[in-house]
């Protein structure tokens, strides 16, 4: 009797189109905010269990909060506007890169003139934001074939770029400032002269970026574009005749999920790893995050955190539990074990719910809202 | 002279090599016509079929077996275990999928990837194991015509002599045989071919049988060229490009397609990738593949889509 909406009157306008309609989803998103943004810190500050370590915001919210806001991106090209994407990895290497490039500072040669083009070091904060323009850039010149090509088709020419960048941040010297291992360092991260250099500190930058990021692209998706591009999810031929422009519907889809996916490479380089190799952003991460999207279900955002979750820990889980029971096994049969545990419970998850988990929200929504009947 | 003689030589090995990934392809293409699943768990069945193989036939030989029949008993092991998985696929995973979209499919061909890499590996090893299936020395042609002459490997040839007779092979099964014929059904329209008798199931574990078995031909080809080893999985990637450019349901045009890409890939390599920094083969295939599909978006050879709201 907790959880329904009779009695909750709508009397204005903005209520009408209120993200949560319901005063308990309210509520409960209120404790959701200040507890991650007012109880972690204050944990690890104190540093009172779970937190009395670094390890948890380092190895696992950092990532899960960073990871989120790529789902979330990948997501938006996914699963509303239905086009199939496996070079996502590239695009975090874009707006890691190019952020890294911004950071440090640009050097251009020109042909006019001896001295060449150069810019100056710029604050990481901007430099983030570019490294996101310049993917969302190079996410509308990929997304140029999806024009022509449908499905599965489009799923290998995104493979290309993917390939492409890997390549090209592997061999072109000029991304990497000519370091001779071709591994980076990040710039030190400061805001506004106040230096991030705590794990604190960038949890939090990573949880504003994701709560900002969520909150745009729900936003989005709720409006004018976001339904052209579930329109063309749903049948493009249908959309098309309906006077929605396939043209600006799917290329603007490929920026803003690029532009979010740039944002969280450039988060995954500067907050979390702080200095990376060239192939941190494989076809490997690619497919997680696709697993994530798919597993966490289409075309929701509530679904993109738990399916960021549940890719993120569950190999932590599976590498943890052997060595709880003190068997005696070698790392090598742990990683193989881990990749059949891993490969047969996305299986069994597609098979149970080939939905995802927003779908079995869903469910348990319907479920509470009845209770304690059963009908 | 001696320029002529390189680019024949090139062209030759890139052409032969195409071939070999065009034996890769054969089984996507299979899986893909019959069911419309995009198999990216190709790669890792050539992986296990290699592991099997390999090391089914050192047992045996050094058990004390001689070399013919460890060979042909490791093929049988092989070919055997090939089977079972397509059964243990069809039945624990794709039955359970049925009328599911071929994202969630495709997906979950990468799940039985995961679970095939993991316990090949667990079962047979993960080291190098070399392979010695066919001759790997060279024969050197045109001695006369060019300096020095051009270089093949035998291997290469082997393999190219193999696709052939594999495609052959194919075509009689695909045009000629009941079973060939009630999977052109199943591939136009699974309900329809269900309503007139065709056991879609039967039909999936047969066609899953002779990916398997493709796979472990092609596993023969690149276990005497690169060792059975784990990065023999990545073959998958390499074999993706030649389908697009050939078209996913066309076994005329993996081979097109790899030839294209071989070719082009070795082409690039020798003569365009000194200029940009060498390694191009990496993505070369890609961005070919790519411009295909601008022009033909159903590759050369695969059947056009007609949509219909």
């Amino acid at each position: 009797m907790l959880y329904r909406e009779t009695g909750q009157f709508k009397s204005s306008y903005a209520e009408d189109i209120a993200i949560f309609p319901l005063y308990q989803d309210r509520v409960a998103i209120k404790l959701l905010l200040l507890a991650t943004f007012l109880l972690i810190p204050f944990l690890a500050k104190f540093q009172i269990w779970p937190l009395s370590t670094d390890y948890l915001l380092r190895a696992i919210l950092i990532p899960f909060l960073v990871l989120s806001l790529a789902a979330i991106g990948v997501n938006v090209l996914v699963g509303y506007c239905g086009q199939v994407s496996l070079g996502s990895g590239a695009f975090m290497a874009i707006g890691a890169y190019c952020a890294y490039k911004f950071g440090t500072g640009i050097h251009l040669p020109a042909f006019w003139s001896e001295a060449g083009i150069s810019i100056p070091p710029i604050s990481p904060l901007l430099a983030i934001l570019l490294g996101g323009a310049m993917s969302a850039v190079a996410g509308i010149l990929f997304g140029i074939p999806s024009l022509r090509i449908k499905g599965l088709y489009l799923a290998v020419a995104t493979l290309a770029a993917q390939f492409f960048f890997d390549w090209v941040f592997l061999r072109v010297k000029w991304f990497t400032n000519y370091t001779p291992s071709g591994s980076v360092n990040a710039p030190t991260l400061s805001l506004f002269g106040y230096e991030l250099s705590t794990s604190v500190d960038r949890y939090c930058l990573c949880l504003a970026s994701v709560t900002l990021g969520a909150f745009c692209v729900k936003n989005l998706v709720r409006g004018n574009i976001g339904r052209q591009w579930m329109a063309i999810r749903d049948m493009d031929i249908a959309a098309e005749l309906m006077g929605i422009r396939p043209y600006y519907a799917k290329l603007s889809a490929f920026a803003v999920s690029s532009f979010v996916i740039g944002i969280s490479g450039a988060l995954w380089g500067f907050a979390h790893l702080g200095s990376w190799e060239p192939l941190a952003f494989s076809i490997d991460r690619s497919l997680q995050l696709l697993f994530m999207v798919i597993i966490g279900g289409m075309g929701s955002i509530a679904g993109s955190f738990l399916g960021a979750g549940f890719i993120l820990i569950l190999p932590i889980l599976l590498e943890t539990v052997p060595s709880q029971f003190g068997l005696p096994v070698s790392t090598e049969v742990i990683a193989h074990l881990q990749s059949i545990t891993f490969g047969g419970l996305i299986c069994l998850l597609l098979i149970k719910e080939p939905r995802g988990f927003a779908r079995l929200i869903a469910l348990f929504r319907q479920k509470i809202r009845l209770w304690p009947f059963p009908h | 002279m001696i320029f002529i003689g390189q680019l024949v030589e090139v062209l030759l090995g890139g052409l032969l090599a195409g071939v070999l990934y065009s034996l890769v392809a054969f089984g996507f293409v299979l899986i893909y016509k019959a069911s419309r699943v995009f198999n990216f768990a190709q790669g890792a069945m050539v992986l296990l079929a290699g592991l099997a193989l390999v090391r089914a036939s050192n047992f045996l030989s050094s058990s004390g077996a001689p070399l013919w029949l460890a060979t042909l008993l490791g093929l049988m092991f092989a070919g055997a275990i090939m089977v079972a998985c397509a059964w243990l696929i069809e039945r624990l995973v794709l039955r359970q999928l049925i009328n599911q979209d071929g994202l969630t499919l495709f997906m979950a061909t990468i799940g039985v990837t995961f679970i095939m890499e993991g316990a090949s590996q667990l079962v047979f090893g993960s080291d190098v194991y070399p392979l010695r299936f066919y001759p790997t020395d060279s024969w050197f042609l045109f001695e006369g015509a060019f300096p020095g002459g051009v270089l093949v490997n035998k291997l290469d040839v082997w393999g190219g002599l193999i696709a052939g007779l594999l495609v052959a092979l194919l075509a009689v099964f695909f045009s000629r045989t009941k079973a060939g014929r009630a999977l052109r059904a199943v591939a136009d329209d699974h309900a329809a071919a269900q309503s007139i008798g065709i056991p879609i199931g039967w039909i999936w574990f047969v066609v899953w049988s002779a990916a398997g078995l493709i796979a472990l031909v092609a596993a023969t080809v690149w276990g005497t060229k690169l060792g059975v080893q784990y990065s023999i999985t990545f073959l998958a990637l390499k074999a993706l490009p030649v389908l697009i450019i050939g078209g996913f349901t066309s076994i005329p045009g993996a081979i097109i397609g790899g030839l294209i890409v071989g070719a082009g890939e070795k082409l690039a390599e020798v003569f365009l990738g000194p200029q940009i920094g060498g390694g191009i083969e990496y993505w070369f295939a890609y961005v070919v593949a790519l411009f295909v599909l601008l022009v033909r978006p159903q590759g050369l050879f695969g059947e056009r889509h007609i949509a219909r709201i």
